[in-house]
């Protein structure tokens, strides 16, 4: 177990280094720095500016003076911003970020994971349709479609929530966020559910333990649920990826000050370091997560070993 | 008559014989259409989307306006001029600058579904030829191939691509490519593990007797015999093409005017919904009602083909 995750861990570090390496290549192949729209600026001038940002230096250094950087976890300062650092900006806005995306992880596995086992342990019956309709409709809503969805319908129809902002992350200003978020992914998350847990039901362990008198929601709770959560977990890691980079548009939808926001605006800017900070920092998390899921297929499956 | 009677007798049995209704054969694809026949929401999906299609190819013919011009009559009151109305002949209203939304949507449905189908279909023959590759010649470089699969399984595609299109500038070519590209990684995990179990079959082996070339043993036989799994997942793949796409544009770095796209349009009618919600309702409502008929059309197809599920 814990060789697995140290080889887990030497995995992770070639990827990042190849992350770092594409996204470091494209955004210099692009035509125009991120200065050229400076108005007439003497040559002077803008030679020191290049010699601040490392941009006279060769390529190949300018790359390895970065990865150096990465290493002791200076993400250099933005282009834009000028009198901040990418680790400033992002350690003001992830947390908003992370925030929105705690909450929608959390009512994904709560309401999908609950849902599906609704409609399982009901299937064929009206909460079995009830459920497999509602998530039919919700996994063709996406969080682009939501997002703008949600703020006609409550802010500029009924006027119930502000459209957006952040104000401290109060419920109001975090509701529609969430819910934009989670749709597709509880819809998701509970049509998995149910499928598996039929299927779990009908092994013969679960006739055995019928057989021995045990409670039916005794069954459900200790004998079913954790197998049937196998392809669940196996859901996880992708819709752990798509509420991270969904985060884009809902911080951009609902004007939280999240990362998503710069994020986009860096890539209009050109924002070198900071599009390339944000990338990194998304493919680590990524990773991490994907590791930690595959520690959890240990303790769910018994058979998997490593 | 004893004679006349067989006669007739195998008469009768030869027009059986030669009734197509009765010895008619259940091969796969025919087993599989009549599975498919059955699935109504799958079918009446199947029609939608033919119609969409018809309204993305030929829509521009209802309307007497076009794409890019704009009304100024209606211009400087859009929020009363601009309405859906037929006798305008603005079905869908005039979009924020003036331009008649209905011929923006008849013009972006054919980009979305382009992208969702071109991507697919590069997704698909990437992943299909890796996967078969990989499965079928085993050992060293199917771990080295799937190992490499994991790491790049690893990255924030979505990044990538947005960083590409910043980079590159927005171009409708560099998007199919770019979201194809990123999109192959399922699909060659899928198609390795049918190749796996197709590798022992017996005609296999027989053609691997014979001295077929290892590359026209993937491409003849191998590749046709996953098909049917390829496509229950191409169906999948395309709506995710299109949500693909939409995301990028939505951001603003996806197509680039006059073209547009369900995303951007979307993200226009968002930003115009408060005086005017009929931009953002229905390009919107093409959008889902499009990922809707994918999904029933790929549900249907499964039962269908996969041969897991019977």
């Amino acid at each position: 177990m814990f060789s697995f995750i140290i080889r887990r861990l030497l995995v992770a570090v070639p990827t990042v280094l190849a992350l770092i390496t594409v996204s470091f290549v494209l955004m210099h192949a692009a035509p125009g720095g991120p200065f050229t729209n400076e108005r007439n600026v003497p040559e002077a001038v803008m030679e020191n500016i290049e010699a601040k940002y490392n941009l006279d230096k060769p390529l190949w250094q300018q790359y390895f003076i970065y990865v150096g950087n990465v290493a002791q976890g200076d993400l250099g300062p933005s282009f834009r911003y000028k009198d901040f650092t990418v680790n400033e900006l992002i350690e003001s806005s992830f947390p908003r970020s992370a925030y929105i995306g705690a909450w929608s992880f959390l009512f994904v596995m709560v309401f999908g994971v609950g849902l599906g086992v609704l409609a399982a342990l009901k299937q064929n019956r009206w909460p079995d349709s009830t459920v497999m309709t509602a998530a039919m409709t919700g996994v063709v809503f996406p969080n682009f479609v939501m997002a703008p969805l949600l703020v006609l319908l409550f802010a500029v129809t009924l006027r119930w929530l502000p459209a957006g902002g952040w104000e401290g992350g109060q419920v109001e200003y975090i509701v529609m966020p969430i819910i934009a978020m989670a749709t597709s992914y509880i819809a998701q998350v509970a049509r998995i559910t149910r499928s598996s847990m039929i299927e779990t039901l009908r092994s013969p362990f679960i006739r055995t333990a019928r057989a021995k008198g045990i409670p039916r929601y005794k069954i459900v709770l200790r004998h079913a649920l954790k197998p049937a959560l196998i392809p669940v977990v196996s859901y996880l890691g992708p819709a752990f990826v798509g509420i991270i980079t969904g985060s884009v548009i809902i911080d951009q939808v609902f004007s939280t000050g999240g990362i998503g926001q710069h994020f986009v605006n860096g890539a209009i800017n050109r924002d070198y370091s900071l599009i390339l900070g944000i990338t990194i920092l998304v493919g680590i998390l990524t990773i991490m997560f994907n590791a930690v899921v595959d520690i959890l297929y240990t303790w769910l499956d018994p058979r998997v070993r490593y | 008559m004893l004679f006349s009677d067989k006669h007739a007798g195998m008469g009768e049995l030869a027009d059986t014989l030669t009734d197509d209704a009765y010895t008619e054969g259940r091969s796969l694809w025919r087993d599989a259409r009549r599975r498919f026949m059955q699935h109504r929401a799958a079918v009446a999906s199947l029609v939608v989307l033919a119609l969409l299609l018809i309204f993305a190819a030929f829509g521009q013919h209802l309307s007497p306006w076009d794409n890019e011009s704009i009304d100024w009559a209606s211009l400087p009151n859009l929020d009363e001029d601009g309405v859906p109305s037929l006798a305008s002949q603005h079905y869908f209203g005039l979009d924020p600058i003036g331009r008649d939304l209905y011929q923006r949507t008849v013009q972006g449905s054919r980009i979305s579904l382009m992208v969702g189908v071109l991507g697919a279909l590069t997704a698909v023959i990437i992943g299909t030829l890796y996967g078969a590759i990989s499965g079928y010649v085993g050992g060293r470089t199917d771990a080295i191939m799937m190992r490499t699969l994991e790491v790049l399984s690893a990255f924030p595609f979505m990044f990538l691509v947005i960083v590409l299109m910043a980079v590159f500038g927005r171009n409708v070519l560099l998007i199919f490519i770019a979201i194809g590209a990123v999109s192959w990684l399922n699909m060659a995990r899928i198609v390795r593990g049918q190749t796996l179990s197709l590798k022992r079959k017996e005609y296999i082996e027989a053609a691997m007797a014979v001295g077929v070339h290892p590359i026209l043993i993937v491409l003849r036989h191998i590749v046709p015999n996953v098909l049917g799994v390829v496509i229950v997942y191409a169906t999948l793949l395309v709506p995710e093409m299109i949500l693909f796409e939409s995301f990028i544009s939505f951001l603003g770095l996806g197509v680039s005017e006059p073209y547009t796209s369900w995303g951007a349009l979307i993200s226009e009618g968002a930003d115009a919904m408060w005086t005017a919600p009929w931009t953002l309702i229905f390009p919107m409502l093409m959008l889902v009602l499009t990922l809707f008929c994918f999904n029933f059309l790929g549900d249907g197809l499964r039962d269908a083909l996969d041969p897991k599920d019977r």
